[in-house]
C-alpha cells in the first residue's frame, strides 16, 4: 500500500472527524392523565415575536379548553441562557409547559 | 434545549413548538442530548413579523411536518406517555476511527465530499506521511487532547486530538510550519462554523513574530486570496471547525439562512505592525510584542467602507457608517496604514484607545429606532428588562433621545493593508479572544 495519492492504487488516509460526546439518556417526565383543571405555563423565549404567537395559543385554550388554566411567562433573559429560576417556579406552581417559538 | 431541561431535570411535562425549517436540527439536538422522545410540534416559518390573525391561523392549522393539527400534537405531547423504547435509537458508545477504509484517490475524494468533510472545494488527502509531516511542527503529542468545539450553545461539545487537527490542516493545503497557528485556533474553543440563522463567519488576526516566520501577508491584498499562509490557515480553521465539532450541514447542524462567503477563508490575515502608528492588537490585550498570537472574531456579516478621512466632514462620514451597521454588531475598524495616520492627523488619536473612545461617544441612534431592531429585541431587550447595565439605563431614554449603540470594549481597531490607497472598512463582528501560538509550537 503506497503512502501517496497517485495512480489507481488503494491508499490509506486519516479520518478528519472529531470524537462525539457520550450520550446520557434522559428520562421524560410522567405525562398528565388529562389537562382538565391543570395549569400550563406558556414560556416565551423572547425571540422573533414568540410572545405574540403564544398569546394566540393562550386564546386557543381559553376558547377551546377553558378548563385549562394558562399563564404566559417570559424567560428571565435572552433565550441562549438557562433560566433555573423560571423552571423552579413552573415546577412549583404548574402542571406542564409549552415553550415556543424559537424560530 | 430548554424544553429538554424542564422535562427531564425538573420533571415538568413539556412540549416545544418550533418552525418547520428546524425539523432536522431539532431531531439532532434532542438525540444528542439523550432525549429523542422529547415532545415537539411545528408551525410554518416565519413567526417574526406576522399579525395576530396570521399567528392564530398557525395555531388553528396543521403541522407542516406531520400534517396533523398543531394543538392536537401539543395536547398529546403533554398527556400521551412515551410509546416504545426510544432510547434504543441512541448509540451511546461511539468512536471515530483513525483511518477511513483504503481506496483509490478518486474514490476517497468522492467520499470526503459526500460525507460533508470538505468546503466543497478540492482537498489534499490526509495520508499518514502528510499528517506526520504536519505533526513534526509541534512539540505536542499526536494523541494529546487539543480541545473541544461545538456549533452553538445548544449543541454538545466534541473532543479532538492534536492529530485530528493535523488531518484537517493537511486537507486545507497548509504547510507544516503553519501548524502552531492552526492548533491555537482549534484549541481556542471558538468555532469558525457557528450555527446561527444570521450566517456569521469568523475573522482571524495574527500578531507577533510568527507572521513573518511563516510568510503571512499584512500588506497589499492581505484579506484577499493572494497569500498561501493566510489562505490555508483560514481554510484549515473552517474545515477543522466543521469536522471536529460534529459537522456543519445546512438544515441540520448549520442554519445560516443566506450563508456567508467570508466563511471560505475566515478573513485570515496578519496585522501590519511594521506600518501601524499604534500598538499591535495583541499588545492591547495583554501580550508582549514578542509573543505570537491569534485573535478571533465571530459574527462577521456586515461591512461598511470608504476612502480616506476627509478634513471637513470626517466625523459625519464615520457616524453615517456606524449608523448603517446593524446595532447588534459592534464595529471593528480595519484600517490601511494611510487611513490610520489620517485618523491621527484629523482626530488627534495617537493611540487606538483614544479613537475607540471617540467612536463610542459618536455611534449614536435614537432610542426608539435602537430598541426596534429585531436583533436588539432578541438579544439586548431581555437583558435590559432584567436590569443589566448599561442596557437598563438605555431603556429609560425617550424614543427621540440619542443613545450609544455600543460599549467601548466592543469596539476594536486593526491595521492592515499595503498603502496602495487609504481605503478602510468597518467589519461588524464580535471579538472573542486572543490566544497564544507559542504554546503550540
Amino acid at each position: 500500500m503506497a503512502d501517496d495519492t497517485n495512480g489507481t492504487q488503494k491508499i490509506a488516509v486519516l479520518d478528519p472527524v472529531g470524537f462525539p460526546p457520550k450520550i446520557a439518556p434522559k428520562p421524560m417526565a410522567p405525562r398528565l392523565e388529562s389537562l382538565d383543571g391543570k395549569k400550563i405555563y406558556l414560556v416565551d423565549p423572547r425571540f422573533d415575536d414568540s410572545g405574540l404567537f403564544l398569546r394566540q395559543v393562550q386564546d386557543w385554550f381559553t376558547e377551546r379548553m377553558p378548563s385549562v388554566k394558562t399563564e404566559l411567562v417570559e424567560m428571565s433573559s435572552v433565550y441562549t441562557k438557562d433560566d433555573p429560576k423560571t423552571w423552579e417556579m413552573i415546577k412549583a406552581n404548574g402542571d406542564g409547559a409549552i415553550i415556543g417559538v424559537g424560530h | 434545549m430548554h424544553a429538554i431541561a424542564l422535562d427531564s431535570k425538573y420533571s415538568v411535562p413539556t412540549v416545544a413548538i418550533h418552525t418547520n425549517v428546524f425539523e432536522k436540527a431539532v431531531q439532532s439536538v434532542t438525540r444528542m442530548h439523550g432525549m429523542p422522545q422529547a415532545r415537539y410540534t411545528f408551525v410554518p416559518q416565519p413567526v417574526m413579523g406576522k399579525t395576530a390573525a396570521q399567528l392564530r391561523a398557525y395555531v388553528d392549522g396543521k403541522s407542516p411536518i406531520s400534517g396533523r393539527p398543531v394543538m392536537q400534537e401539543v395536547i398529546e405531547g403533554l398527556t400521551r406517555p412515551a410509546e416504545g423504547d426510544h432510547l434504543k435509537e441512541i448509540k451511546f458508545e461511539r468512536t471515530t476511527p483513525r483511518l477511513v477504509d483504503s481506496d483509490t484517490d478518486d474514490n476517497l475524494h468522492r467520499l470526503f465530499l459526500e460525507n460533508n468533510w470538505t468546503d466543497k472545494l478540492p482537498i489534499v488527502l490526509p495520508t499518514e506521511k502528510r499528517v506526520a509531516a504536519m505533526l513534526a511542527h509541534t512539540s505536542r503529542k499526536p494523541d494529546e487532547v487539543a480541545g473541544h468545539l461545538r456549533s452553538n450553545q445548544f449543541r454538545q461539545h466534541w473532543e479532538f486530538t492534536v492529530e485530528k487537527v493535523a488531518v484537517n490542516a493537511v486537507m486545507a493545503g497548509a504547510r507544516p510550519e503553519y501548524f502552531p497557528v492552526i492548533l491555537a485556533l482549534a484549541a481556542s474553543g471558538v468555532s469558525a462554523r457557528g450555527s446561527t440563522t444570521s450566517s456569521m463567519a469568523a475573522m482571524v488576526v495574527v500578531n507577533g513574530p510568527i507572521r513573518n516566520e511563516i510568510g503571512m501577508n499584512s500588506g497589499t491584498g492581505a484579506m484577499a486570496p493572494y497569500n498561501h499562509a493566510n489562505a490555508t490557515i483560514g481554510r484549515a480553521y473552517g474545515l477543522l471547525s466543521q469536522n471536529l465539532q460534529g459537522g456543519s450541514i445546512p438544515g441540520d447542524s448549520y442554519m445560516g439562512s443566506q450563508g456567508n462567503g467570508y466563511a471560505y477563508g475566515s478573513v485570515t490575515f496578519a496585522e501590519n505592525e511594521e506600518r501601524s502608528p499604534w500598538a499591535p492588537f495583541h499588545v492591547q490585550h495583554g501580550f508582549k510584542p514578542t509573543d505570537s498570537t491569534v485573535s478571533i472574531f465571530t459574527g462577521c456579516r456586515s461591512t461598511a467602507f470608504t476612502l480616506g478621512v476627509r478634513e471637513k466632514y470626517w466625523p459625519e462620514h464615520v457616524r453615517n457608517m456606524l449608523r448603517g451597521m446593524d446595532a447588534h454588531s459592534a464595529p471593528t475598524f480595519l484600517l490601511d496604514p494611510i487611513a490610520a495616520r489620517q485618523y491621527i492627523d484629523r482626530g488627534g488619536f495617537d493611540t487606538k484607545e483614544k479613537m475607540i473612545e471617540w467612536v463610542y461617544e459618536n455611534a449614536l441612534m435614537p432610542a426608539g429606532e435602537y430598541w426596534d431592531y429585531q436583533l436588539i429585541q432578541n438579544y439586548i431587550y431581555p437583558r435590559a428588562t432584567f436590569g443589566e447595565e448599561p442596557y437598563a439605563s438605555k431603556l429609560k431614554a425617550a424614543p427621540d433621545e440619542m443613545i450609544k449603540m455600543f460599549k467601548p470594549d466592543e469596539i476594536h481597531i486593526v491595521v492592515v493593508g499595503g498603502e496602495t490607497n487609504g481605503y478602510w472598512r468597518i467589519m461588524g463582528c464580535n471579538y472573542q479572544k486572543t490566544v497564544s501560538v507559542d504554546e503550540w509550537r
